[in-house]
């Protein structure tokens, strides 16, 4: 279900790192002997057999990330974002995973669109890519795309994301047919009558600065609404981009109900509240937009207790011509991949928020189990997924140009401790 | 918790520029500053030879992409009182028609070297936008739902003139709120000087966050010294949008009228009015109507607006001594 260009298995011998698995349960100074992009060995010494020789004292080698919520822009916005430079991207972030999602132009929502883009994939992915399909035909919220031959030509799961299902009824069909084809369902919960209009969190910094609101309620409900119809039909569901503490409360109920549901969370509304856009910087623009504090700490609770299982970027690329304009104007979203790992160290991690083990599971392991793909791990037999991470150095975002070919990020000129020294995607050393 | 002024978002180099953005960035000191100035102009506008030549040489460019008919008109009359060249151009009419952005409007007439750029825009942030990418002095006159600073400045100037103080004072802003940057403005002012503000109006149209007393009842304008009639924006309100159920009902429930007024209580309003509708003709027409005053104090407030951004400060003597020899 994933695809990478050829690229020749690594042979390595990565030594002197704290090699930190949590879901493998190792955190230990370990050696780790990697054959033609196969973990081989992993223990206190092993034998270099000729290989290069990673000197990595200091350092933290951990199974790399999974980013299951990714905009490509490919097909129709090459200009913003192509598989060959979001890949990129990601192999500089640490990634070796990433889900991209349907929402370009034309829309991902038949076998012969999905399959350029496999095609592409093999052609030019840095790292292993794999990509949703539609909901409904060209996202119109009408007729429901052909799951079955999507899923046979490569669908990971099916979403209609940019957009909400905004109708109830046709959810239903869609939870119901997409059982067929064993897919999860990825759902961007929107009211649109609810939040129409809006711009930023509807809340006193709204108030103040004249903003239309886009209330948590817009969210929360169209959560309640899928998480009840999944229930009923026992479909599988994933909730993107969580925002409100509503929406957090109906996930953590419907999971405790026994739902098969699961829900991410992204870098942004984990770190920002909509205090940001005070700014009136675009590049704080996205949605669902930054809430108040106790939807931060909301959705930090649900990321510590397991309920959201997976950090999302949410990386969604824009022309810089496009954000340089009022903050109304701009278009939502921002980019993530190569800042994630370092900006939720540094404002989680660091301040003792939350466990370096549980970001890297929520990084990584969280996300493959959601989406039912192999688990980067540490072990002997399995591929080289592994990101090689200095928590000690910093940086400053921006100050090397990004490898996105855009760069609205909300991070611009921030220093972040955290450099990812080194990525193994599918076995070859795909960032260094 | 996060910076997010970023490199290419900072000002061009060189000392900061002197803006009206917003009337969060003043302080109660620009506040008397500037009512003092205006006050000073005002006195000088009674003389026979009305224009001084303070800000000769000087460009003033008008950059409105709304319709108006008080600010255009007085921010170019108060230019050409201090003897500064103006240059207004409209959003019709001009290849914004043609689709040009906001930046790039702002680049070409940058290019001019104007030394004051007043900007109306739909949009919130946009005279931000303009003070980045151009060395002008940037004057908000309206940005979207957002602020209006001079139209603050000039109601205190208003409030001050007519009831001969701020301080202590309460005064009930009636109407459509969450569309209004005169509201937002002037509860950042009256916060400044002291005034106490209760909000008044039907709940959708009342943003509960706002720090100010909020309420339904139009009783409890009795309190006021002071009646801020605010317009029902018709062009804000999309058809289906249920904000009211109807104007005709507005009218019944929030109407100004002389019925609801108390003997001595001032009523003001930013204008255009729609008169019948938010404000009965008599209660306009009245005499404790401040609503003409508004107006006349628009002019001087704009001339010490961009006076004050141009200059930094009050109104020398050497500046007065000047405008009698002109």
């Amino acid at each position: 279900m994933l695809w990478q260009k050829e690229l020749h298995g690594a042979n390595l011998v990565i030594r002197g790192a704290r090699v930190l698995d949590p879901a493998e349960g190792i955190d230990a100074r370990l050696e780790v002997r990697i054959d033609s992009g196969t973990i081989a060995d992993v223990a206190e010494r092993v034998d270099a057999n000729e290989h290069r020789i990673v000197e990595a004292d200091g350092l933290v080698l951990a199974p790399a990330f999974v980013d299951p919520h990714v905009h490509l822009r490919t097909p129709g916005r090459e200009d913003e974002e192509t598989v060959a430079s979001g890949t990129a991207a990601a192999a500089a972030g640490g990634y070796c995973a990433i889900l991209a999602m349907p929402n370009t132009d034309p829309v991902v929502d038949s076998a012969a669109t999905l399959g350029a883009l496999v095609e592409a994939a093999r052609r030019e992915a840095e790292v292993p890519v794999g990509f949703l399909a539609a909901i409904t035909r060209g996202q119109r919220g009408e007729e429901l795309t052909e799951m079955g031959e999507l899923a046979e030509t490569g669908a990971v799961a099916f979403s209609d994301d940019g957009l909400p299902v905004a109708s109830a009824g046709l959810m239903r069909r869609a939870l119901q047919y997409a059982s067929t084809t064993d897919r999860p369902l990825a759902l961007h919960c929107e009211e649109p009558t609810l939040s129409h209009g809006g711009h930023v969190h509807e809340g006193r910094v709204a108030a103040e600065l004249g903003f239309a609101g886009y209330p948590s309620v817009a969210e929360s409900v169209a959560v309640e609404r899928d998480l009840a119809l999944a229930g009923y039909e026992s479909g599988r569901v994933h909730v993107l981009h969580l925002s409100a503490a509503e929406s957090v409360g109906a996930l953590r109920r419907a999971r405790e109900a026994g739902v098969a549901a699961s829900g991410e969370a992204t870098p942004h509304h984990l770190v920002l509240t909509d205090d940001a856009v005070r700014s009136l910087d675009p590049n704080v623009k996205m949605n669902p937009p930054l809430r108040a504090e106790q939807d931060r700490l909301a959705l930090l609770e649900a990321v510590r207790d397991g309920t959201i299982e997976a950090i999302a970027t949410d990386h969604a690329p824009h022309a810089t011509h496009e954000k340089e304009v009022p903050f109304e104007a701009a278009p939502f979203g921002v980019t993530g991949l190569e800042t994630a790992f370092a900006v939720l160290y540094t404002h989680l991690v660091e301040p003792g928020v939350l466990t370096l083990e549980t970001l890297l599971e929520r990084m990584s392991a969280g996300p493959a189990r959601i989406f039912g793909l192999d688990r980067p791990q540490i072990s002997a037999g399995t591929p080289a997924n592994l990101v090689l991470l200095d928590l000690a150095r910093e940086w400053t975002v921006g100050e090397r140009p990004f490898r996105s070919r855009s760069d609205n990020s909300w991070l611009l000129g921030s220093k972040l401790k955290g450099v990812v020294r080194m990525t193994l995607a599918g076995g070859g050393v795909v960032h260094e | 918790m996060i910076r997010l002024v970023t490199d290419d978002l900072r000002p061009p180099e060189g000392p900061p520029k002197r803006h009206l953005l917003s009337v969060a960035d003043l302080t109660r000191d620009d506040v008397e500053r500037l009512l003092g100035t205006a006050h000073t102009f005002e006195t000088s506008l009674e003389r026979h030879v009305k224009k001084l030549p303070t800000l000769k040489g000087h460009l003033v460019v008008n950059l409105f992409y709304e319709s108006s008919t008080r600010t255009s008109s007085s921010f170019e009359l108060a230019a050409k009182r201090l003897s500064a060249d103006t240059l207004t151009v409209k959003s019709t009419g001009s290849s914004v028609d043609k689709g040009e952005s906001l930046k790039d409007t702002a680049l070409t007439l940058g290019a001019y070297d104007p030394d004051v750029i007043v900007i109306r825009h739909p949009q919130i942030g946009a005279p931000q936008l303009v003070a980045r990418v151009t060395d002008a002095h940037v004057v908000n006159a309206g940005d979207g739902k957002h602020q209006h600073p001079t139209q603050a400045l000039l109601d205190l100037y208003t409030i001050r003139k007519e009831v001969g103080r701020l301080d202590g004072l309460h005064v009930a802003i009636v109407g459509d709120v969450l569309h209004s940057r005169v509201a937002r403005s002037l509860l950042q002012a009256f916060a400044l000087v002291g005034i106490r503000a209760t909000l008044v109006g039907p709940p959708a149209l009342l943003p509960r966050e706002l720090p100010a007393e909020t309420t339904v009842e139009i009783e409890a304008i009795r309190d006021a010294d002071v009646v801020y009639v605010l317009r029902m924006q018709n062009e804000r309100m999309e058809p289906g949008a249920n904000f009211v159920p109807s104007l005709r009902e507005y009218t019944a429930r929030w109407g100004i009228t002389p019925e609801r007024l108390q003997p001595g209580q001032r009523v003001m309003h930013p204008g255009p009015m729609n008169r019948g509708v938010e404000i009965d003709p008599r209660v306009a027409d009245s005499p404790d109507s401040l609503i003409t005053s508004q107006v006349r104090s628009g002019l001087v407030v704009r001339m010490a607006v961009l006076y004050d951004v141009l200059t930094g400060g009050p109104v020398g003597v050497q500046a007065l001594a000047a405008a009698e020899v002109a």
